[in-house]
């Protein structure tokens, strides 16, 4: 008895050994340790054993039950553990195909530039002012020192819907609305973006629309080296820290004086090239102090306050910035030209 | 302003400072300087020849063969294509191995069998304008003077070794129209003095005021005119000296008295003109206004008709000249001419520049007089042009001027304080430096304690008020040497209002949800803009637009969005979206301004998810941009103001458009463009909103508030319902909402069935129903209670009955 238990125990152990799948292993289980199998079968003959050998034989057979089991828990583990793996490498993909792409637009790069410089000035104190695009002559033309047969007319010549009524040819009827708002009171802070229009035919580098934004800063004790100062910030984050920037006398009937600003030719460091016209310079931006005539008309006693303005064109600085060739792609929205523009910088 | 840098060193010493060095100087101090041109370019070897013999070209027609002596041992052959080649001439020679412009270099060769050994140029052969040559040379080679010497080098015979400065003038400075204006603000620069040019000569006895007598009409437009005669004129070419600085300014030369009136116009920025005096049919000059639709013929042989807002010269009855702009055919200046009127006049602005701008006749001269001219020059620049005249048309000068003269001068006078140009430019200028740059101005100058007074010369006729010499110190102390600081004092809160902030969240909204920012013209056709317009209104349209295309301004967005759709479509790119912000102008009587009101458009077309290797392509819908937009009420906090309702827009698709109302009020509308629409335009199917994003950022939304997340389950309900087509879904879910409450929190569809398995007439809609307490958990006989009087409710009001 004590032999065929000792048998019956090896050959399972060696069927659990041979087994290669879950359902294998339960069948020996359920054949070795089951109601009906062998252990069962041997123990059931222990009735004709003394009761000496009855407690002996009774503590093998669950001895070797217990081997049997452990021996098939063992199995059941690895088997178990080989199914997950091979369910896995059936799972695997192909990490080198695209993700699923998030549909994103962007900015037009006319907003960007316009927002950098809005973010720019803000950070100095600045407020963002607006105003209509359709303007009176008064403020388009005459409260900026520009009265009617002023010959720097001709220098904007304009869209009339009358005679009284146009097309704002810049944003500076902003800067004049403002300042009559704050009723000949300081300080005014603002930069002002906008649309603006002048009779041009469109091609590479003129547009009959265009943005523009300006700053205006009237205050009781602002000086031309001010303007310098705050020019010279707005150039070297706008442009990058490397770069400098030089005023050269100018004319607009609403500054003086009058200035307009160079920064130095990133692409030839200053030595001259085509981009530059081989000055070494490039031309960013009209400035100047606010010209008495304009002060006064908005109400400033011209005596009390002084003030600074300035102006340039987004469209330059973008053509400049990421070198778009021709004015025209701001307008078109060919998207295969608006998506060039996503990238934070 | 074209300035020869050799001829400006007639009036200023120019030692030690290059054409290059000088441009840059004159920049930095106020005017910008274009460009240096140096003329020369590049040409070698040309030499003046002299034409020894001519003969025909034995084998072709219309070649010269010429002897020609360049100075060498031996004259050499030349074969000449140029039809005015003659013999006895002097002429401009590119012997071999000279090089022309565009680096072309010349070489022995032979020409129809005849060896030619160099080339006789013209003057477009040696890099000069055609439009400026002679018009006796422009078929043809130039000619030299008699006298000019063999051999020498003939780009120096032509002043070619000279640089151009090319200014650029802003209004005020139209100083500087004048070679002696540019060496005043020279002198100013470099601290040197200038040198004026002779006019001192030998008078006749005889008087100019016993020739002709002046009567000015218009007193206010011509307040002074000046006439020199000069008699026994002989008219030729002018001296070659001459004729090349003419044309290295932009000007033709002519004939000697012509070109002596532009000399002068160049020189001193005075504008002259010559009247052959015995063809005037008078002895009287009047200036007058013109007689509406009186006629005249302008030495163009065009005839011009007058109208009252033009100045005339006359001969007391007839026109002579339209006064600074152009002469008259009757009294031009011809070779025949013995006897010049020689006029030097100061003419207001106005009325030359409506004439000019009339006729169309924009010259040098009425841009000069349109600016306003120096009024002390009137009679310089008339003496220095009869001097010239005597010296180089033979010409005996009369005495003294016949002259009309009402014009009073006055320089200015402009006072202004040390204190205030240290304030104003945040300088540390002393009042010995402030002095030294008005001295060098040659301003007028007297200090009295802080206070510098200036006279400033007429010819600076810009110099006004006090801020105009605070320009002349800041721009000749130099912008380099002004400080940079930064404004003190006062300050302001910088940064966005409202308004702007929620403007910039929607964009960035937009563009989260895969929209492109776009930027159209607020211009557009008649056609156009009242296309999709919220509001109807009149259009605006400009007084003079430049096309048809663009006359009118915008009432909507949306028909320039489809464009820009329409633009890439055409271009493989058929499944996009876009947006845009912009104006609207809404007409608002032709006195006042227009209205602008600021909307948002957008449009998608084509396939919204397209292209992946997993996943199907879908096609944009109605619903993908409703739920764009529902997106940005959400994000603006305004999702439960909004309605959507079903109805009809001119082009847009009837059955699949809804105005979209805010607080009840209509803001714009959503929709599918109109299938013959997007058939016209070349588009896949396109679905588009338009609003009024002032009405949008405007709106109020409720203040962010928490809300404590429920700590009890909630239980949710789904039913399919069957009812009419014709019932929407936005009605089923308010009947639910309403019959549910309290309990009952969200409802959302899920399933839409309108297939052939139902009844004809009928659809089935799917809703999933949530009740929660937030204070415990539901029983399930509880929310039993409620679901079944939410279905009772949906079966009264609108005769949904479960589907089975
Ligand atoms: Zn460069």
């Amino acid at each position: 008895m004590q032999e065929r238990l000792k048998e019956l125990q090896e050959e399972a152990i060696q069927k659990v050994e041979k087994s290669v799948s879950l359902k294998e292993l339960n069948d020996i289980r359920v054949a070795y340790l089951g109601k009906k199998g062998p252990i069962t079968e041997v123990l059931r003959g222990m009735g004709k054993l003394s009761a000496e050998e009855r407690p002996v034989m009774g503590a093998l057979a669950n001895e070797v039950r217990e081997t049997i089991a452990v021996k098939i828990e063992a199995k059941q583990k690895g088997l178990e553990e080989a199914a997950v793996l091979e369910k896995l490498a059936s799972e695997s993909i192909d990490v080198t195909l695209p993700g699923r792409p998030i549909k994103v637009g962007n900015h037009h790069p006319l907003t960007r530039i316009i927002e950098e410089i809005e973010d720019l000035f803000i950070g100095m104190g600045y407020q963002v002012a607006e105003g209509p695009e359709v303007e009176q002559d008064y403020y388009n033309f005459e409260a900026l020192n520009l009265p009617k047969g002023h010959p720097a007319r001709d220098m904007q010549d304009s869209f009339y819907i009358t005679e009284d009524i146009l097309l704002r040819t810049h944003t500076s009827p902003v800067q004049a609305r403002t300042m009559e708002k704050h009723q000949g009171k300081g300080p005014i802070k603002i930069i002002c973006p906008g649309k603006v229009y002048r009779r041009d035919n469109d091609d590479a580098t003129h547009s009959h629309q265009f943005m523009q934004i300006e700053g205006l800063v009237v205050g009781e004790n602002i000086r031309m080296s001010d303007l310098k100062g705050t020019l010279e910030v707005f150039a070297k984050k706008m442009f990058g820290a490397d770069r400098e920037i030089r005023l050269r006398p100018s004319f607009f009937p609403f500054t003086e004086p009058s200035v307009e600003m160079d920064i130095s030719c990133k692409i030839c460091g200053g030595s001259g090239c085509s981009v530059c016209k081989r000055t070494g310079w490039i031309e960013i931006l009209g400035a100047g102090m606010v010209h008495p005539n304009v002060l006064e008309m908005a109400g400033y006693d011209s005596k009390k306050y002084t003030g600074f303005a300035f102006g340039m064109g987004p469209e330059r600085i973008a053509m400049l910035k990421y070198g778009v060739d021709d004015i025209r792609h701001f307008y078109t929205n060919d998207v295969r030209f608006l998506k060039q523009f996503s990238k934070h910088e | 302003m074209f300035v020869s840098y050799k001829w400006l060193q007639d009036y200023i010493d120019l030692s030690g400072v290059t054409a290059t060095e000088l441009a840059e100087k004159i920049t930095k101090s106020g005017i910008e300087v274009e460009g240096v041109e140096v003329l020369n370019n590049g040409i070698k070897g040309v030499v003046v020849g002299h034409v020894l013999e001519r003969e025909q070209h034995p084998n072709a027609d219309k070649l010269s063969k010429c002897l020609v002596d360049v100075g060498g041992e031996q004259p050499v052959q030349i074969i000449c294509g140029a039809p005015n080649v003659a013999q006895g001439q002097k002429v401009a020679v590119a012997t071999v191995g000279a090089v022309l412009p565009g680096n072309f270099k010349i070489k022995r060769a032979k020409l129809r069998g005849e060896e030619s050994n160099g080339m006789i140029c013209s003057l477009t052969e040696l890099g000069i304008e055609g439009k400026v040559v002679p018009k006796e040379y422009s078929e043809g080679i130039f000619v030299f003077p008699a006298d000019a010497e063999v051999g020498v080098d003939a780009i120096a015979m032509l002043n070619r070794n000279d640089e151009i400065l090319e200014l650029s003038l802003t209004p005020n400075r139209s100083d500087c129209l004048s070679m002696l204006g540019v060496a005043y603000e020279v002198a100013a620069i470099l601290g040197r003095n200038v040198k004026l040019p002779e006019t001192n000569l030998q008078a006749s006895t005889e008087k100019a005021s016993d020739y002709v007598k002046i009567t000015v009409e218009a007193k206010e437009d011509n307040p002074l005119y000046v006439a020199k005669v000069i008699k026994n004129v002989k008219i030729g070419p002018s001296p070659l000296w001459m004729q090349t600085r003419l044309m290295s300014a932009g000007i033709r030369p002519h004939n000697n008295v012509v070109d002596i009136t532009n000399y002068i116009l160049l020189e001193y920025g005075q504008p002259l003109h010559a009247f052959d005096y015995d063809r005037l049919g008078s002895k009287e000059i009047l200036v007058r206004r013109a007689a509406d639709g009186e006629k005249f013929v302008t030495l163009d042989d065009a005839e011009r008709t007058l109208t009252s807002e033009h100045l005339v010269i006359t001969n007391g009855t007839e026109p002579v000249a339209l006064a600074g702009v152009m002469g008259g055919a009757n009294s031009e200046v011809t070779s025949d001419t013995t006897t010049v009127l020689l006029e030097s006049a100061y003419f207001n602005g106005a009325p030359v520049r409506k004439a000019s701008k009339d006729h169309g006749l924009r010259s040098e001269a009425s841009a000069r007089f349109e600016k306003g001219v120096d009024p002390n020059r009137v009679r310089a620049a008339g003496e220095r042009a009869a001097y010239l005249m005597a010296k180089f048309a033979g010409g005996e000068v009369l005495e003294g001027a016949a002259e009309a003269d009402t014009l009073t001068v006055e320089p200015a006078v402009v006072s202004i304080t040390l204190e205030k140009i240290n304030r104003v430019l945040g300088t540390e200028l002393v009042m010995k430096d402030v002095k030294e740059i008005f001295d060098r101005l040659q301003f007028g100058v007297s200090i009295e304690e802080d206070t510098i007074t200036v006279t400033a010369p007429t010819r600076r006729g810009d110099i006004k008020i006090e801020e105009d010499l605070l320009e002349e110190v800041a721009r000749l102390y130099g912008y380099d040497n002004i400080p940079k600081t930064l404004p003190i004092g006062s300050t302001t809160p910088g940064g966005l209002n409202e308004y702007q902030k929620k403007r910039r969240v929607v964009r960035q909204y937009l563009e989260g949800a895969g929209l492109y920012q776009a930027v159209t013209y607020s211009l557009t056709s008649e056609e156009k803009a009242a296309q999709y317009a919220l509001e109807k209104r009149d259009t605006i349209r400009l007084s003079m637009p430049m096309s048809e295309e663009r006359s009118i301004l915008r009432l909507s967005i949306m028909p320039q969005l489809l464009e820009v759709l329409k633009y890439n479509s055409a271009r493989q790119n058929d499944s996009i979206g876009v947006y845009e912000t912009g104006a609207v102008f809404l007409a608002n009587g032709t006195d006042s301004l227009p209205v602008e009101k600021e909307h948002i458009a957008a449009a998608i077309t084509g396939l919204w998810e397209s292209h992946s290797w997993q996943g199907e392509k879908k096609a944009v819908d109605f619903y993908v941009i409703k739920g764009i937009l529902e997106g940005m009420f959400a994000k603006l906090g305004l999702f439960e103001q909004v309605q959507f309702v079903q109805a009809q827009v001119d082009r847009l698709h009837p059955g699949r458009t809804a105005e979209i109302l805010l607080n009840n009020e209509k803001i714009g509308f959503i929709g599918q463009v109109h299938p013959t629409v997007q058939k016209d335009l070349d588009l896949k199917d396109t679905y588009v909103f338009e609003l009024s994003l002032k009405a949008v950022l405007e709106a109020e939304a409720p203040a962010l508030q928490y809300e404590a997340i429920p700590r009890f389950p909630s239980i949710t309900r789904d039913i399919a319902l069957v009812v009419n087509k014709e019932t929407v879904s936005g009605t089923l879910s308010e009947i639910i909402l309403t019959a549910g409450a309290p309990l009952l929190k969200e409802v959302h569809v899920f399933d839409l069935y309108e297939g052939d398995k139902m009844e004809e007439g009928k659809k089935s809609i799917a809703f999933s129903l949530k009740y929660l307490d937030p204070e415990r958990t539901l029983t399930d006989e509880e929310v039993t209670k409620v679901h079944t009087r939410v279905l009772a409710a949906l079966e009264e009001k609108a005769g949904a009955v479960l589907r089975g």
